[in-house]
């Protein structure tokens, strides 16, 4: 066996292959399943954007917070909620992670440090600066990390929380998912800056961009921040410029894409591949191994939508149980 | 001339004959045109469920796309029409306006009196309320109490697309903000509607159906219920008068007092949370004007005291039922006028 190039070891490269391919498998699974109208409600996939989730989410451990966004499946995935929860969660089941009540756009787990998909853009950077603040005063040394689309990086409360969390030195990492596109709308045209790195240094932070169609990137550059949050040096941003293998959420036409998008970047920027084809290249994990996960990842996504359609779905006392804390 | 469109068409044709008429009127929001600064088509979406499609080609930029920023741009269109402009702002789910709530309260709805009566704000914000979509917490809500609570804003929810056609272009000449609420369970429906343009007078509510045993007041998308409800009790003997408020701020109190004096009994359908609602609200009215006509406890049915689940099980339970209205009806006939119901 060659010896090992990258930053982490087999295994860990290993269980980062396994968890692209979750959310892939998860997503791709969702699309086919909406399509036939198994699915209620809106859903948004996160496939093509793997990595960022994922090579973020390997610096975690479950005391560190993250606050998700509306395509937040990938981050619920890379951050270890339970994907048989997630799957009847969407399927509005009562053994779901909200037990039915959330669905999709709101998915949490608090145990596992996942604060919760979000259906207000923008929303969850606030929330972030406060789970920092928590861990801050704990002195656990905690961090904070909050995702956020290029559209909704234009949101007051994103901007305002950039100011906050430099002003209060809290270690939070703001990562821009910048997929190119808000719904329809080009990120080019709604960002008035040229790029994050510039808006960062506006808010006296350090600002990073990297391919986040590339796992190693994503990881090395996210390792960096974090550690340095974790060490009372402050917030920073992190942008991850990816691509939208799905539309904005599933039923959407695309055809504000130009022609031959779609099939380009699934050609060229397809981050599994780009993973598989290094891991196989520098000869330290053999395809045959990959191809193991592949089949494991599959039975896993089979066996979540076959659990979740045999759930119960929630009953009506169920309706009216936890708007409150009761004693 | 008149056909039958569904209500995101009339609402569509309201802007189109509204920016016609009258140059000032400008429309923004997110993604009303689409596809602004990609490489695709243009006018790639016309809103998220297509309410504005078609009108780029019409009136080009006079139709704006705005970033991801609703405290900026409808902040911004209300600015623009304390300066002249008639603006539509499209607030695509009105669950967003918590993050430009201040805009709208503080800022809008404030001027005219708070300048002494020297400012007119003529801007409309438009968007989806209401559950049954599948879409969850914070895609779903009823918050019209929130928009009526507030002095200086006008609030409007059609229930059809005639109403949603007349009104809307009323909202547009109207010289006050007005916040129009649109269900998104009602955008496919369809009705006869004229061709041409007409406004409908804020604060007159529609009589849908006579009756003389019991008044049931309702708005939106339960009016429908309250309509199925009304047929289900006509086959036992009960003839319900259906009233449909069609605007919230101004309200036609005449129309319900007059209709309660007749028939006795009052029963409120509002599908917002059941506290400090339009239910409450018209129960408190009638209890105070027309105490002396009723001949039962006035019913109110609303959604619960919770949060729109995601769970269709459960949301469908949420909105009230036609099953719902109806039982609410028998009630207040039953012998000892309405028993009493704590609201959950
Ligand atoms: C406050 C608010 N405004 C608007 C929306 C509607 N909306 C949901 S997702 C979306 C586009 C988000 O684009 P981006 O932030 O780039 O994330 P992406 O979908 O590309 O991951 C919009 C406009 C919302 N959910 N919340
Ligand atoms: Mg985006």
């Amino acid at each position: 066996m060659a010896q090992n190039p990258f930053p982490l070891g087999k295994d860990e490269l290993l269980k980062a292959y396994r968890t692209m391919r979750t959310i892939r498998e998860f997503e791709e699974r969702l699309h086919v399943d909406f399509a036939k109208g198994d699915i209620p409600g809106f859903v948004h996939l996160y496939a093509g954007e793997e990595a960022c989730a994922t090579g973020i989410m390997m610096h975690l451990n479950d005391n560190d917070r993250i606050a998700s966004t509306h395509r937040g499946h990938g981050h619920c995935i890379a951050k270890g909620v339970d994907v048989h929860a997630m799957m009847a969660e969407i399927y509005g089941r009562s053994t779901g992670a909200c037990r039915g009540k959330g669905g999709s756009m709101h998915i949490a787990d608090l145990s596992k440090g996942m604060m919760g998909a979000n259906g207000i853009l923008g929303a969850g950077a606030p929330l972030i600066c406060g789970a920092a603040l928590a861990a801050k005063v704990r002195g656990d040394r905690g961090v904070g990390i909050t995702f956020v689309g290029d559209g909704a990086s234009n949101q007051g409360t994103f901007l305002e929380s950039l100011n906050l969390a430099a002003v209060w030195n809290l270690p939070v990492v703001f990562v821009v998912e910048n997929n190119g596109y808000a719904e329809s709308t080009a990120m080019e045209w709604a960002v008035s800056c040229d790029s994050y790195v510039d808006r960062a240094t506006g808010f006296g932070m350090p600002g990073v961009t990297v391919d986040g169609t590339d796992f190693f990137a994503v990881y090395e550059a996210a390792g960096e921040i974090i550690r340095r949050a974790r060490d009372g040096g402050g917030p920073a941003l992190l942008e991850c410029n990816m691509v939208r293998f799905y539309g904005h959420f599933e039923g959407d036409a695309q055809t504000y894409r130009a022609k031959g998008e779609l099939e380009a970047i699934r050609a060229s920027r397809d981050c599994l591949t780009i993973l598989s084809e290094r891991v196989i290249e520098a000869g330290v994990i053999g395809r045959d191994e990959l191809q193991a996960i592949d089949r494991e990842v599959n039975a896993l996504i089979e066996d979540a939508v076959r659990a979740a359609k045999a759930a119960p779905l929630p009953v009506a006392d169920d309706l009216l149980r936890d708007v409150y804390v009761s004693y | 001339m008149s056909r039958k469109i569904s209500m995101k068409q009339a609402i569509n044709e309201a802007l189109d004959l509204e920016m016609r008429r009258d140059p000032t009127v400008i429309v923004m929001g997110e993604d009303i045109v689409g596809g602004t600064g990609a490489q695709g088509e243009d006018d790639a979406w016309g809103g998220v469920l297509g309410v504005t499609k078609g009108l780029y080609a019409k009136h080009g930029d006079r139709l704006m796309d705005t970033p991801l920023s609703e405290s900026a741009y409808i902040g911004a269109a209300i600015g623009a029409a304390a300066c002249g402009l008639r603006p539509v702002a499209e607030l695509m789910f009105l669950d967003f306006m918590g993050v430009c709530f201040d805009q709208i309260f503080n800022q809008a709805a404030k001027f005219r009196y708070m300048f002494g009566g020297k400012a007119e704000t003529p801007v409309v914000i438009r968007g989806m309320v209401g559950a049954g979509f599948r879409a969850a917490a914070q895609h779903s809500q009823m918050l019209t109490p929130l928009f009526t609570h507030i002095p200086g804003l006008k609030v409007v929810c059609p229930s059809n697309a005639y109403d949603a056609k007349g009104l809307l272009i009323q909202s547009i000449r109207d010289n006050d903000p007005v916040i129009f609420c649109e269900h998104k369970n009602l955008y496919g429906l369809e009705c006869e509607v004229p061709a041409e343009s007409y406004a409908i007078p804020f604060g007159e509510a529609n009589v849908l159906r006579d009756g003389d045993d019991v008044t049931i007041v309702s708005y939106g998308l339960t009016v429908h219920r309250a309509m199925e409800a009304a047929t289900a009790l006509a086959k036992d003997g009960t003839e319900a008068e259906v009233i449909d408020l069609r605007t919230l701020s101004p309200i036609d109190w005449d129309t319900i007092v007059e209709s309660v004096e007749r028939t006795g009994r009052l029963v409120v359908v509002d599908e917002a949370h059941p506290r400090c609602n339009l239910a409450t609200d018209i129960a408190a009215f009638v209890g105070q004007n027309a105490f002396g006509a009723l001949k039962a406890g006035i019913q109110m049915v609303t959604a619960p005291h919770t949060p729109v689940p995601f769970a269709p099980s459960l949301e469908d339970l949420y909105v009230p039922s036609a099953d719902s209205i109806a039982s609410a009806v028998r009630r207040t006939l039953s012998p000892k006028g309405a028993s009493p119901r704590i609201a959950a």
